[in-house]
């Protein structure tokens, strides 16, 4: 389904669409028009023409609620697919609970729900005839404090193969030291499998949980906050993953570490108050934001 | 104003005169400090004192009947107050085999019970069903004994153990009478006892999980079921089993609810419907005849088996939950 | 989409394990959980329904005021058990529970991080593990045998003995919750250790230690196993304790075990006194407990 761009809503007024800075090539199964028409005055000094690719993840309209108390309000939102999008804001703003929506996490709670679009390649997930399991094979989330499972290294990391695909044990083997090579884990740990992934240091915990997601091979890596619990050391390791990571998957991450979402991102949306205040290319946002909010908060005024 | 208090200060000094009360003298409080200590950690040792008081007096009031029968005693079947030969087979088995079936009936049923309160139950339904289980585990022995023995053995003689030794009774477990009362029976009412402590310590485990832990899970895709067994149960394995050593020394000691349903039969047979004893229930049920000195030896003897078993199993379950790190010592 | 098959995105030829089994395997369990969280409440209910038709088939004035008769003869009741019962288990807590407050002080603000302390604690939590049934066979030894005749006391002291442990390591958990800002400002304002205990952080623990001897009291009030070798039963009023005195558990045990209807009736009346007498305990200091935290 081909997203028709004149008639998107979208918050700041702009028409959405995603330009794809010119040192890079899109990798989506969908390859978009060329449409030299739709062309925004801001956008006139960049050489390359303007690709248009269907967004990975698109929200429309999504309200958020915990009990009563609504957390999120009317966001539209677009994911560009191969690229890295930053969620950045202020401590409450409802980044987390923004992002939690797309693997729909969310619905372990009793009293929080979710209303509103938001679609997958196309496919509302917050549909009730979507399968949640195979959502989550495709959305993979790693958390802002490394969670490793009590078992072993290799298990961990094999851990969401086994549920999901059949393989022989060769084959899961194999893929296990794809998936900790991706993750910059393997030389370090690949003699030491077999102890316990609670062994590990925070940083190297964190790389096991990014391994583990990776492994089934998602679509999507959504990160809330995946650095904020890990020495720097650790986090530049992490940083410098996720860039590599990028041409693989479709990244979403939330920080609070505005020279983080600048370091490592395309994209960037920024959050105040459960709404979707500006969203746009990285650079941009960072050095000309169209709203004075996000100015406000680039610039350190306020959170 | 700092001088005012001053002067007031001063004058209740000089008024009561640190000597003047003996009693608030600090030498007499710091006397009382000491004793107050002492106090104290006597009563702490008394239980120690206790403890191998128990354990030297069973010893020294089965000592005819080691003398008479020695270690033999530990496996002999005999049991005949007539011609005063004890031995403790039948007791060790019936103990055996029915804390066996309890603890083999209860422990599912409280990890599943523990996993609805936890994953599945509505904090209102939760509420409730834990209350009910505190209920349960605060009811006494005897009222367990007697509704096992009044409503509940009736019951199955009426309508269980028939059904069981019709479409099973091809497997010696299940053979002969359906008398309501015995092995079976004293089994099922064990595990019913000791399933609100091993729900209680169950249910505690597994909101120890962190919830990030069990969203990591979720979060690839897993069922409810599947988070639980791969990663909660393992999270908190080391305490479940120690919550299951906890129900296995209680269910052990268990006398009344045992001795009304057990049927009391110095006998060892294959098949659960038959009737059998423990050695709790034989202490209870015999000692009141009990008045030859080797008759009263033998069950001295064997209230000192009974002490020793519970004694290593609580030890073993003790060290083992100090591995662990939680205290789970006092429990309902 | 949950269907076996390649998978689709042309990266990773693999075989997808169809979701439909685990999906199965997850409701199942759901299921059976459920119906056994339901079996229990239905036990539960079941249990309590009996003993409540059954005891309150035998309650009466002449229960509450008369001794037995022998079982042919009409009327009769179980007042002096009741009395008795109350005797011994009121003796037992004036035994048992200071002690056992004693030794939670030592536990909780001397034995702290002292061999002597830990010692003691793991001792009571095995202590507590002990069958009450070899409870009362100890103090038989000690109290029953050398003197030649059960009594009351033989009773209450093995009660005490059971609820010594558990009053001990309620105290210590108790006292420990109380902060040691609290113990040093009393301190510091020149307080003897013991008027600092027993005055300041007992008052700030008191629920807490409340509810613990309420529920020893109501675990004790409940034995049978170790009144059977030291107070044994009578028919009679209990006047001196010094004597096999009467009590509801032992009579309970008695006349169930007796081929006579009516003392079946009876022993199901003084269950019913027995349950309502404990599980009242325990939920008021449930309650005590949950009130004083809000």
């Amino acid at each position: 389904m081909n997203v028709n761009l004149n008639e998107m809503p979208d918050h700041s007024g702009r028409q959405q669409y995603f330009r794809l800075p010119d040192n890079r090539t899109s990798n989506s199964r969908t390859p978009g028009n060329l449409t030299s028409d739709n062309r925004t005055s801001d956008n006139a000094d960049l050489n390359a023409a303007p690709l248009v690719v269907q967004p990975k993840i698109s929200t429309r309209g999504l309200n958020f609620f915990y009990g009563n108390h609504q957390a999120l309000t009317s966001n539209n939102l677009d994911v560009a697919p191969s690229n890295v999008t930053a969620i950045i804001g202020p401590s409450g703003c409802g980044k987390s609970t923004h992002i939690r929506v797309y693997n729909r996490i969310f619905e372990l709670y009793r009293d929080q729900r979710a209303t509103g679009e938001v679609l997958l390649d196309g496919e509302n997930i917050l549909s009730p005839s979507v399968d949640v399991i195979e959502l989550r094979r495709k959305v993979g989330m790693i958390f802002q404090k490394p969670t490793p499972f009590p078992m072993s290294i290799f298990e961990n990391v094999a851990y969401g193969l086994r549920l999901h695909y059949k393989l022989t044990r060769s084959e899961v083997a194999e893929q296990v030291e794809k998936a900790m090579r991706h993750a910059a884990l393997w030389d370090e740990v690949k003699d030491n499998l077999h102890r316990p992934g609670t062994a590990l240091s925070g940083g190297q915990q964190q790389r096991l949980c990014i391994a583990r997601a990776i492994a089934i091979e998602p679509e999507v890596l959504l990160m809330d906050e995946p650095t904020s619990a890990v020495d720097p050391v650790a986090t530049a390791k992490i940083e410098e993953l996720i860039e590599s990571l990028k041409s693989m998957y479709t990244i979403v991450i939330v920080t609070h570490n505005m020279q983080q979402a600048a370091r490592v991102s395309d994209f960037t949306a920024f959050f105040y108050e459960g709404n979707v205040v500006e969203f746009g290319p990285t650079t941009q946002i960072f050095t000309n934001p169209s709203n004075k909010q996000t100015e406000d908060y680039i610039t350190g005024r306020f959170g | 104003m700092t001088q005012k208090l001053n002067t007031v200060a001063k004058s209740i000094y000089e008024q009561q005169g640190r000597e003047k009360n003996p009693r608030h003298s600090s030498n007499f409080q710091k006397k009382v400090d000491v004793f107050f200590h002492w106090l104290t950690a006597l009563c702490a040792i008394l239980m120690l004192v206790l403890m191998v008081a128990i354990f030297w007096q069973l010893v020294s009031h089965s000592w005819l009947a080691m003398q008479k029968f020695g270690f033999s005693f530990l496996t002999s079947q005999a049991w005949n107050p007539v011609t005063q030969e004890f031995g403790a087979a039948s007791s060790i088995y019936g103990t055996l085999v029915s804390t066996g079936l309890a603890l083999f009936l209860a422990i599912p049923s409280s990890l599943v019970i523990a996993l609805f309160l936890v994953e599945l139950a509505p904090p209102s339904v939760g509420k409730v069903v834990g209350y009910a289980i505190e209920l349960l585990a605060a009811i006494p022995s005897i009222i367990y004994g007697m509704w096992g023995l009044f409503v509940f053995a009736p019951f199955m003689a009426d309508h269980v153990q028939p059904v069981l030794g019709k479409y099973l009774g091809f497997l010696p477990l299940f053979q002969g009478p359906p008398m309501g009362i015995g092995m079976l029976t004293a089994g099922i009412i064990l595990a019913l006892m000791i399933l609100p402590f091993i729900t209680a310590v169950s249910r505690d485990i597994f909101q120890m999980v962190p919830p990030v832990v069990k969203e990591s899970a979720y979060g690839l895709g897993s069922t409810t079921y599947e988070v639980t067994k791969k990663v909660t149960v393992n999270y908190g394995l080391q305490g479940l089993l120690g919550a299951a050593f906890l129900g296995l020394g209680r269910a052990i000691g268990e006398t009344m609810a045992v001795t009304f349903v057990i049927g009391n039969d110095h006998a060892i047979s294959a098949s659960l419907f038959s009737a059998g004893n423990s050695i709790a229930s034989t202490l209870a049920n015999e000692f009141a005849e009990a008045s030859e000195p080797l008759y009263l030896s033998s069950l001295m003897k064997l209230g000192l088996v009974l002490f020793v078993i519970t004694i290593l199993i609580q030890i073993l379950a003790q060290l083992w939950l100090k591995r662990v790190g939680k205290r789970m010592g006092g429990g309902l | 989409m949950a269907e076996e098959g390649r998978q689709e995105n042309g990266r990773w030829p693999v075989i997808v394990r169809s979701a439909l089994p685990r999906k199965l395997a997850d409701f199942s369990i759901k299921v059976i959980s459920s119906l056994s969280a339901l079996l229990g409440i239905a036990i539960l209910a079941w249990i309590l329904f009996e003993v409540i038709k059954r005891g309150s088939a035998a309650l009466n004035w002449s229960f509450f005021l008369h001794l037995p008769t022998p079982p042919n003869i009409e009327g009769g009741g179980l007042a002096n058990a009741i009395l008795g019962t109350s005797m011994i288990t009121l003796l037992a807590t004036l035994a048992g529970v200071p002690i056992g407050l004693l030794a939670g002080v030592y536990l909780a603000e001397f034995g702290q991080n002292t061999r002597l302390g830990s010692v003691v604690r793991f001792t009571s939590n095995v202590m507590m593990g002990i069958p009450s049934i070899i409870v009362g066979l100890f103090v038989y030894t000690l109290l029953v045998l050398p003197l030649h005749h059960f009594s009351g006391y033989a009773g209450a002291v093995s009660l005490a003995i059971i609820m010594l442990p558990i009053v001990a390591r309620t105290t210590e958990d108790m006292l420990r919750l109380v902060p040691n800002s609290l113990r040093e400002s009393a301190l510091a304002l020149g307080a003897p250790r013991w008027k600092a205990t027993l005055g300041v952080v007992f008052r700030a623990a008191k629920t807490g230690l409340i509810t613990g001897v309420l529920l020893a009291i109501a675990r004790v009030s409940g034995e049978t196993a170790p009144l059977l070798f030291t107070s044994l039963n009578s028919p009679f009023w209990p006047k001196s304790l010094s004597q096999p005195t009467a009590n509801l558990t032992v009579t309970i045990f008695n006349y169930a075990m007796s081929p006579y209807s009516k003392w079946q009736e009876m022993a199901w009346g003084a269950s019913l006194l027995i349950m309502v007498a404990v599980l009242a305990l325990t939920v008021v200091a449930r309650f005590v407990f949950k009130e004083a935290k809000k």
